[in-house]
């Protein structure tokens, strides 16, 4: 990192005030977040090793974990998240950077309007976008129907549903990715790409070999915000499909909700989540390995 | 640091603004906590919208009453919905703020919150004189409210049954009346695919659609399969799921037949919210979830005349899906505070004035034969007479029947399977296999 | 800079930027438009692309409910977790990234983990807390867990790495305090970072449909969300109502956006340097 003071200086008193005014600085967020996410966590972690349900709580070792990997239901939803992940992020993070590109040379206030148009649907709240979604999908009274002079049932095709997911997803999702490109963009070093200009470069060279590198820690931050924010897509899920038809837009957040909430099968639910975030979890540290490889 | 001070602070005031406005109009509408005085209990209760039980004015009319008897107990309500209720009571159940008293049916109260132990045991509401009034209307209402070792969890109000409604004027366009008996408002299955035949041929281009993009409304969906054959829904003990018999097979081979010939449609996008607006638009011929409080829903959009009509069924006498509505206590552990909600119960319940008027809010009718005809004299007892002319085809109440919740789920996607050409037989085999093991783990406990 | 050539990509590139702007803008025009419109009008096949007949009906039948309290329940509740987040994660940030300290490196690593972590699993064991702490069904409820959220620790500390540590330092031998440090020279250097944290807590806690549900049920502690997704009955869907509920849910918050925006965009700037 970019400051290290020197062992030799540093006596052990000083040491122990620092850390004790460390954690002085620490301790307000320490407070709510072992209170609020650490201690639930490891209670969910815990009780993913028994039959906990409404009624019951006994120890039950891995059988919640064994019955997952034998759960039609679950790996259907498995393979439906890591389908909208894997469409989902490279496309948010393209669409985004395509944009930004776009944008971030244009003069400040138009810059500004589409920069805002794109982070509409993340304000608009995601309530308020879902039902409109719902009511442009519908079959019979929608919009897309009869611009399209179609008779599809957008959401209740198991063919369609889950790309209608993904749309409604991506629309809320490049919003943010947007404005942290357009400033990252903006952030480029000028210099070096004059310099480039100078020596020739076509402005594919200078955006690989210049630009790219340089808002690389932006597209890290990017691919791990938005990975995360994919895989636990389920306020759309719930208030458009329950997860059908067919079972084909059913996530593992969905399906955790299901467990939990509809069957009161909590241990069941919980092993589900840890096992989502494993898969979180090596999905972000993936990214940070390939992607951020060159900046540490 | 002054400039970032500034517009937290502006963000602050416009927060605090429309606290103001808010507590202006806002205020004057929400059901504060009921102040308690000494000596006093305060009770709540949650309600899902079951007539105009899910309406404020006509509640807090009902609680009015109740207060001048009874000015020592006080009343909160919160209004569930059906989409997230069920959420709500549970996050309640497990934070240990359950209400008091909540006002639904057996299927939540007896087989959901009553078999895992958190309601209370209503044995004593349930006297000589209830048990022969509410058995002397049906019997099957008096089963559905004690659990399958006989503790009562409910104690109902009303009952109605379930039926469907068609389009008359574009049957009689069709020249489809011939084939429904208008006396009893029934019909054969042989009736009801000649009637789908005359609608397409006159040109009706979507005469009815099976829904099944979710469980809202499902009894519809069930009562249409398993009555075409007379199917059963469940066993006699209600313990296994039996619609891949013979005659529930043929059913859905039906539908899924009339649905190839392109007489009837299906949605998997739809539930019965969606199909109701299009019956109520005049778009489909017919709708699977009417019922009394439909009807009084829907008439301000409705410019034909719907007419309500049992299911279709191969002997002509159809076997109705029900609902009984009632009140279940949840056990706080404080006597005086289920003490108060049983005297609410025994008040809205069993009541001679309010008994009735009870009735009435919900749009349904009573279990109590007592209670007589209680829209007599009313501007809707002509409307209501039909349903109630129904009641007796008022089948199995099979809704009690453990492992409900899985079943619901696992029936409107075996639907969307048939329909989306999968194999008929299987996809059924698969629904029972999944219902009957989600009930073998509840009955197992 | 270069003045733009208007190149055939260059022309592309707005035409469809523009048909694009259209896409994103369109969802909030149809909510407006439809809550002003009436039930026959929404359920017509033709769809009516402007209101011919504009009613207040929607928002009439919309205040029957308490709609205003909900509002303000979601604007009291989003602007005490962005404030709370915002004072214990810019402390928090600032510590990590410039304090040396024994299980400095475990702790960011644990932040960071359970940053993964989707928060409808620990939902159960968070009912269970509020119930110990006699929270269920108040705001606070709300409020603990999203303050509690490590994403605010997460980018307050990669502000705090653009502190340079020599003015930390001038600062201590100058004999300036802990406190002094942290609200004189810190606070002013993160500043457009907390402005930036503030807008994402605000929105997130807005958004966050699932918690909410779970955690309150008084009809007069609703949120707006939570209102609207209540007005979807099972019998009917009344879509007029519906968007009408959207209009008053997305207009303050997007008011709200539009005002700070400048705050927003500036704090991002100073972070994405060092990502």
């Amino acid at each position: 990192m970019n400051k290290q003071i020197k062992p030799s200086i540093m006596k052990k008193s000083l040491t122990r005030r620092e850390t004790i005014s460390a954690y002085l600085f620490l301790a307000p967020a320490l407070v709510f977040f072992v209170g609020f996410v650490i201690v639930p966590m490891v209670m969910c972690l815990v009780t993913s090793f028994f039959n906990y349900s409404m009624t019951e709580f006994a120890f039950v070792g891995f059988d919640n974990y064994k019955e997952m990997f034998q759960d039609d239901i679950f790996i259907k939803a498995l393979a439906n998240t890591v389908l909208i992940v894997v469409v989902a992020v490279p496309a948010v993070t393209a669409f985004s950077l395509w944009v930004s590109s776009a944008i971030y040379k244009m003069n400040g206030a138009l810059c500004s309007f589409f920069r805002c148009i794109f982070y509409l649907p993340v304000v608009t709240g995601t309530v308020a976008v879902t039902v409109v979604w719902k009511w442009m999908f519908n079959k019979y009274t929608g919009l897309f129907n009869y611009v399209l002079d179609s008779d599809i049932s957008w959401l209740g095709d198991s063919r369609t549903a889950i790309w209608c997911i993904i749309l409604i997803l991506f629309t809320t999702s490049v919003g943010q990715p947007i404005v942290l490109y357009v400033s990252a963009l903006g952030n480029v070093d000028d210099s070096l790409i004059e310099a480039a200009q100078v020596d020739g470069a076509t402005s594919r060279q200078v955006f690989w070999k210049i630009k790219w590198p340089q808002i690389m820690p932006t597209t890290l931050y990017i691919l791990v915000i938005t990975t995360i924010n994919s895989f636990q897509c389920y306020a759309l899920i719930q208030l458009l499909t329950s997860g059908g038809p067919n079972h084909s837009t059913e996530t593992i957040m969905y399906y955790i909700y299901y467990q939990a909430f509809k069957l009161y099968r909590y241990g069941y639910g919980n092993a589900m989540g840890v096992i989502l975030a494993i898969i979180i979890a090596v999905f972000s540290a993936l990214q940070f390995k390939v992607a951020g490889k060159k900046n540490d | 640091m002054k400039n970032w001070k500034k517009w937290l602070s502006m963000l602050l005031c416009a927060g605090m603004a429309t606290g103001l406005a808010a507590c202006g109009s806002g205020g004057g509408a929400g059901e504060d906590e009921p102040e308690v005085s000494d000596g006093a209990t305060a009770i709540t209760l949650w309600t899902y919208p079951i007539g105009s039980w899910g309406d404020a004015a006509t509640v807090d009319s009902i609680i009015a009453s109740f207060n001048e008897k009874y000015p020592d107990i006080s009343v909160s309500v919160e209004y569930l919905d059906y989409t997230s209720g069920d959420d709500q009571v549970t996050a309640a159940i497990e934070a240990g703020t359950a209400p008091d008293l909540i006002m639904e049916g057996p299927e939540r109260l007896v087989t959901t919150w009553g078999a895992a132990g958190k309601m209370v045991d209503l044995s004593d509401l349930w006297d000589d004189e209830a048990l022969a009034d509410i058995s002397a209307v049906s019997e099957a209402v008096v089963n559905a409210c004690k659990s399958s070792d006989g503790v009562y969890y409910e104690y109902p109000l009303c009952m109605n049954a379930h039926c469907m409604a068609i389009n008359y004027e574009v049957f009689e366009e069709a020249g489809a009346l011939q084939y429904i008996d208008e006396e009893t408002r029934t019909w054969t299955t042989e009736d009801f695919g000649k009637a789908l035949q005359a609608l397409k041929d006159s040109g009706v281009e979507t005469t009815g659609v099976v829904y099944c993009g979710g469980q809202g409304g499902d009894q519809g969906t069930r009562a249409l399969a398993r009555n075409l054959y007379s199917a059963d829904f469940t066993n006699e003990d209600h313990t296994e799921w039996t619609m891949n018999s013979e005659a529930g097979i043929k059913g859905l081979q039906q539908l899924s037949d009339w649905v190839g010939e392109g007489l009837l449609s299906y949605d998997s996008g739809a539930q019965a919210a969606d199909e109701l607006q299009l019956f109520a638009n005049g778009t489909i011929a017919m709708s699977f979830a009417w019922n009394a409080s439909n009807e009084s829903n829907y008439a301000e959009q409705v410019d034909f005349t719907a007419y309500a009509m049992t299911f279709p069924s191969d002997d002509g006498v159809p076997e109705l899906d029900g609902g009984i509505y009632g009140f279940g206590i949840f056990d706080n552990g404080d006597e005086a505070r289920i003490e108060a909600a049983k005297t609410f119960i025994e008040f809205v319940c069993d009541d001679e004035t309010q008994g009735p008027e009870s009735v009435v809010a919900s749009g349904f009718f009573p279990v109590r034969s007592s209670f007589g005809n209680v829209y007599e004299g009313s501007d809707q007892e002509e409307r209501m007479s039909v349903f109630n002319s129904m009641m007796p085809y008022l089948g199995d109440y099979y809704n009690v029947t453990p492992g409900w919740a899985e079943q619901r789920t696992a029936w409107w996607n075996m639907l969307q399977n048939v329909f989306n050409g999968n194999d008929l037989e299987e996809s059924v085999n698969t629904y029972v296999e999944t219902s009957n093991a989600a009930t073998q783990a509840a009955l197992g406990k | 800079m270069k003045r733009i050539k208007a190149t055939p990509y260059k022309v592309i590139t707005a035409v469809v930027l523009a048909a694009l702007a259209f896409f994103f803008i369109f969802p909030l025009y149809w909510i407006l438009t439809g809550s002003v419109k009436t039930a026959a009008v929404i359920n017509d096949a033709t769809p009516q692309w402007f209101p011919l007949s504009p009613t207040l009906d929607n928002y009439q039948r919309l205040f029957d409910n308490p709609a205003l309290l909900w509002l303000f329940n979601s604007v009291a509740m989003a602007v005490l977790a962005m404030v709370l987040t915002c004072v214990t994660a810019s402390m928090a940030g600032y510590a990590l990234a410039k304090k040396r300290f024994a299980g400095r490196a475990l702790l960011f690593s644990i932040f960071i983990c359970a940053m993964a972590l989707p928060k409808q699993v620990i939902l159960i064991p968070l009912l269970r807390e509020m119930s110990f702490l006699n929270l269920h069904d108040s705001m606070w409820a709300v409020i603990l867990p999203t303050v509690g959220w490590p994403f605010g620790v997460f980018l307050m500390k990669q502000f705090s790495e653009n502190i340079p540590g020599e003015l930390l330092e001038a600062a201590r031998i100058d004999g300036a305090g802990e406190a002094r440090m942290f609200t004189e020279i810190v606070l002013p250097i993160i500043k457009p970072g907390i402005g930036a944290l503030a807008i994402f807590t605000f929105i997130n806690c807005w958004n966050d449909y699932f918690l909410q549900l779970i955690m309150l049920n008084s009809r007069t502690k609703l949120t707006i969300s939570l209102g609207i997704a209540k007005l979807q009955a099972e019998m009917s869907t009344d879509f007029g109502l519906i968007m009408a509920g959207a209009a008053l849910a997305a207009v303050p918050i997007i008011t709200i956006f539009l005002m700070f925006q400048k705050y927003f965009t500036k704090g991002i700037t100073m972070g994405a340097v060092k990502g």
